[in-house]
């Protein structure tokens, strides 16, 4: 599969099973973002039916993974354990656990563009300076917010999110209505998130597979210039990163200030 | 070991009910676990879930968190028994044998049954199309 650079490739038969209510089918690598939600009814590139290249099936989880699947999965069925309630545990440690290293590489791509550039050209290398990728040899590309282009990643499995550098994917990540609503009405959807882009902003919508992952790189908000990289690491957010949300000055008063 | 209050933007989320019980007495009584200063630190969704299986288990009253932490240790010392590399690198694949231990010890299940479905599972993902739901087909 070509792995280039994610150029537009506009919005082809990706969504053709959005409409009928199944998921969405993304290609791998892809740039498959539309700024132009009403136009879901164009599916014409019809012909790629259930047979997209190579990355057809899912990737089996290792072993491992499985058997917590199972036990997960038997006692749920069971009503010895209760899922929502699973989530949520999983769903706290997320927050907390994952994104700082995200956000060590946000911070540092604000206070040096030579370092911004380095990680928008090669993500993998530059993530890696700072020694936050898996052993999984994934590939790292980093989008950046501009006021022009505003991005969002999308994956349709839990083990497409780069949780090396955001930690585990939360919940919602993994729901059917995220993944589906996600390429066909972006716009609605951040807005759900509480985020409206303007209409004219761009929005693209990337889709995360086994072998490359997507970092949003979202812009540091005004009124920041006084806070140290530091202080900017802390106010990163995994949301921000994935491109749901914006990052938003700190409240209560001038950072780095006289406080 | 729970710094919660801290709370700054990215550990907003961390403040929820239910899950600050989990930290400081229990976490305690555990085998030394892979940690940062505010908690366990998973390297892998499948840790988390596995983390959360074993908490919920033990406060549905399936058993105590006493008989856990026994339970993990035992594998712990097993495997060093074993000779395996004490670096914590495996920490959560002894957690999870652990956890089907004290599962069908307990006859929540048995290891035929998470056996079956763990090939279930493989089965499903090798059968779903990428970009779908990865589902069981109930097989009984």
């Amino acid at each position: 599969m070509d792995e280039s650079e994610g150029r537009p490739v506009g919005r082809r038969g990706f969504i053709r099973d959005a409409a009928v209510g199944a998921a969405a089918f993304a290609a791998p690598g892809k740039l498959m973002g539309s700024q132009d939600e009403s136009h879901r009814h164009s599916h014409e590139h019809g012909h790629d039916h259930g047979h997209d290249h190579d990355h057809e099936h899912q990737d089996v989880p290792p072993d491992i993974a499985l058997r917590v699947r199972a036990l997960e999965s038997v006692l749920v069925e069971k009503g010895m354990v209760d899922s929502a309630a699973l989530d949520e545990i999983v769903d706290t440690y997320e927050n907390r656990i994952g994104p700082r290293n995200g956000a060590e590489v946000v911070a540092r791509a604000w206070v040096d563009s030579a370092y911004r550039e380095r990680l928008l050209a090669d993500g993998t290398a530059a993530i890696g300076e700072l020694g936050h990728l898996g052993g999984q040899g994934e590939h790292m590309k980093v989008v950046a917010n501009t006021p022009e282009v505003h991005n969002l990643v999308v994956c349709t499995l839990c083990s497409c999110y780069p949780w090396p550098t955001l930690g585990l994917p939360p919940v919602w990540y993994k729901s059917a209505p995220f993944r589906a609503r996600a390429v066909i009405e972006p716009r609605a959807v951040l807005s759900e998130f509480g985020l409206d882009v303007p209409e004219d902003v761009e929005v693209r919508v990337w889709d995360s597979t086994a072998e490359i992952r997507y970092l949003v790189l979202p812009e540091r908000p005004a009124g920041t210039e006084d806070m140290t990289e530091e202080e900017l690491v802390g106010i990163v957010t995994r949301d921000s990163m994935i491109g749901v949300a914006r990052v938003e000055t700190p409240s209560g008063g001038e950072p780095g200030g006289d406080a | 070991m729970t710094s919660a209050g801290g709370g700054g933007a990215v550990r907003g989320g961390f403040d929820r009910g239910g899950v600050e019980r989990v930290d400081a007495e229990r976490l305690a009584a555990l085998p030394p676990m892979p940690a940062d200063d505010d908690g366990p630190a998973f390297e892998a969704p499948w840790q988390a879930q596995a983390f959360a299986l074993a908490v919920k288990l033990s406060e549905e009253g399936h058993f105590t968190w006493k008989e856990w932490a026994g339970t993990l240790a035992d594998e712990l010392a097993e495997a060093e028994a074993r000779g395996e590399p004490d670096d914590g690198s495996r920490y959560y694949h002894h957690w999870v044998a652990a956890l089907e231990r004290l599962v069908v010890d307990r006859r929540l299940s048995t290891a035929a049954a998470l056996d079956d479905r763990r090939e279930a599972w493989a089965d499903a993902y090798r059968h779903t199309p990428h970009g779908q739901p990865v589902e069981l087909r109930r097989t009984d």
